[in-house]
């Protein structure tokens, strides 16, 4: 569960304050499937910024599984972000002189995970995604759609409670994009949350949840029943 | 994160761009090869200097006629006095000292050796039986001046090997005559070829008995007494009893000169051990550019991994961990150059070695020890900026590359 209480983000840009979310109040509840939509600008991805404590509020409260995660220092937001938050990238984000499979492993090295279990676990996820026969391929030997599904393995392999996906098809074309779309909805039977930030309606519509933001602040704020 | 995993991950990276780590390295070995090689010659060089004293023989007091002042004029000068000078029975009075083992009197001159045709101007050494030991010499063939009464003016001579091959070539010289200025002279023995040694070529010698240089040379005086000490202990007592008794024989002048071997030694050993610490410390700064070398490419490399840093964080990468990975780096950066300086190094000095026969040349362990140390240190130290630059990137900046 999370919830943002009156938080506020604003950057200093020259000798101007920009304000990039105003007062936002909401509440997201476990298993809930939320997309963001808004024009570019309105403040969706500094929204996912905080929401995965890559960023930090100028005023506000940010509660993750009812504890509050504002005021935690680097090193233990550094931890839960290893443990609860996901992340899925427009641009993959792969490293691109290790492997698919290295990749994946990369949040359980830093996690300190034993080699054993390590390679265990990705072999699973690389079947359950069809990575299988790529495990040994660099990023640049794999096209967009396996990239990103690699890169899915590597947000889901520690487990978390929040995926983030910021604007997750992006880079695809359309048929890939609702590949990986599926992936990712797959994983809400898990009981992830799962954030998707997006400027796509189509893709936006797919969501339980939508939100739309404008100039920093939510608009509108609309559940549907699927 | 484990260690392994951390330089495994370091390891990985450098992998990644083979050039830069390839290049770095080699900066780094140069560094610790040229540390190695200058102080192996500076090492080689004291060696070889201690070497050509230890040939000298060992344990050696030597007392000279005459007495080195280092301020001014001796009070005999003024009135156009020459110092006394040591005789045959002075040398014989310090054999009294309890912490004398051998006695070598020493009388130089040089005439010219002849025998039918063959004329050969030679450095001529008037002593005794007791030179053979105390100057570490070895006879090749016959034998060395015989022991007995030191006044015994006796007709024999001891050839170096040079000469013997100049005048008697493969002919056998021991029992044969020789002519030494106008006096004729039995060579009983040759000595065994032994190179050079403190600038004087034992091998261009002739050797007669010291009564028979004095006869030869009509002086009485000797050139040089070389007393050898019952052993390293008894060095300082020798010269003390040396300059005691030439004191009481000079009714109490003081007018000759003891040196002990040991004490030139030392400064020797002291100007060079300095020397080599010098050059090994120059050759060290060669190492402080390879670190800021890799200090340099570092920074490129945060620079340029600007995503991926972004990503570890993102993927919940604390920042001390973020630096760990930078300082693996140089780390292993500074190892691997290190071993590879070593290598470089040690083959130096042997191709050195192999130019140069005699000199002994291998680098001291302190100075091995000493570059690895400097290379790990540098390297770790000078990525701690670098390291502590990535380690406080924004990650969304990061992420987004900027």
């Amino acid at each position: 569960m999370i919830e943002l209480q009156n938080v506020s983000r604003s950057f200093t840009v020259g000798d101007q304050q920009v304000s990039a979310l105003r007062d936002i109040n909401l509440r997201l509840d476990a298993g809930e499937y939320i997309s963001i939509m808004g024009p570019s600008g309105s403040g969706k991805s500094t929204m996912l910024n905080l929401l995965g404590l890559l960023d930090r509020p100028t005023s506000g409260t940010y509660l993750l599984d009812g504890g509050n995660v504002t005021d935690l220092t680097d090193e233990q937001q550094a931890q839960v972000r290893r443990e609860k938050i996901g992340f899925v990238f427009q641009s993959f984000h792969l490293v691109p002189r290790l492997t698919a499979a290295q990749n994946v492993e990369l949040p359980m090295i830093l996690a300190g995970i034993a080699p054993e279990e390590r390679k265990q676990r990705v072999e699973v996820l690389m079947q359950n995604y069809g990575l299988s026969a790529r495990a040994d391929h660099r990023p640049d030997q794999l096209s967009g759609g396996q990239r990103q599904r690699v890169a899915i393995a590597r947000a889901t392999v520690m487990k978390p409670t929040v995926l983030l996906a910021d604007e997750p098809t992006g880079n695809l074309d359309r048929a890939t994009g609702w590949e990986v779309l599926k992936l990712l909805e797959g994983l809400l039977e898990q009981g992830i949350t799962l954030v998707v930030v997006t400027h796509d309606a189509e893709i936006g519509a797919r969501a339980h949840r939508q939100i739309h933001m404008l100039d920093g602040a939510i608009r509108s704020d609309e559940k549907h029943v699927v | 994160m484990k260690l392994t995993d951390t330089l495994q991950f370091a390891y990985g990276s450098l992998r990644g761009s083979p050039t830069r780590t390839l290049l770095m390295i080699l900066a780094m070995s140069i560094g610790v090869a040229s540390v190695v090689v200058l102080t192996a010659l500076g090492e080689g060089a004291r060696r070889y200097v201690v070497n050509q004293f230890a040939s000298l023989g060992t344990n050696l007091v030597i007392v000279l006629p005459g007495r080195t002042e280092t301020a001014g004029l001796g009070p005999g000068m003024l009135v156009g006095q020459v110092p006394k000078e040591i005789t045959l029975d002075d040398a014989q009075a310090i054999r009294g000292s309890r912490a004398v083992k051998l006695i070598a009197p020493l009388s130089v001159g040089s005439a010219t050796l002849s025998r039918d045709a063959l004329n050969r101007e030679v450095v001529v050494l008037g002593s005794t039986a007791e030179l053979l030991e105390v100057r570490k010499m070895s006879i090749g063939a016959g034998k060395f001046l015989p022991a007995g009464d030191i006044h015994e003016s006796t007709s024999v001579c001891v050839l170096g090997n040079q000469m013997k091959q100049e005048l008697f070539g493969n002919e056998q010289a021991v029992g044969q005559w020789v002519r030494l200025g106008d006096r004729r002279f039995r060579v009983i023995g040759v000595l065994s070829s032994q190179g050079e040694s403190m600038g004087m070529r034992t091998d261009e010698l002739v050797i007669i008995p010291v009564a028979s240089a004095h006869q030869l040379f009509n002086t009485s005086g000797l050139f040089r007494v070389l007393i050898e000490a019952k052993n390293r202990d008894f060095i300082e007592q020798a010269k003390s009893d040396a300059e005691a008794i030439m004191f009481q024989r000079h009714a109490g002048e003081k007018d000759v000169t003891v040196i002990t071997q040991d004490a030139v030694l030392a400064t020797f050993d002291r100007i060079l051990t300095a020397l080599t610490m010098a050059v090994g410390g120059i050759a060290a700064i060669s190492l402080a550019v390879a670190g800021v070398l890799i200090m340099n490419v570092m920074l490129i490399a945060v620079a340029q991994r600007v995503k991926e840093i972004g990503l570890l964080k993102a993927l919940g990468a604390p920042p001390k961990q973020i630096r760990d990975l930078f300082f693996a780096e140089a780390a292993l950066l500074s190892t691997i150059g290190s071993i590879a300086g070593l290598v470089l190094g040690y083959v130096g000095s042997t191709i050195i070695g192999q130019i140069y026969p005699s000199l002994p040349v291998s680098p001291p362990w302190w100075a091995v020890i000493a570059a690895c140390g400097t290379a790990l240190g540098t390297g770790i130290l000078f990525s701690v900026w670098p390291a502590r630059r990535a380690a406080r990137l924004d990650p969304v900046a990061a992420l987004a590359g900027r």
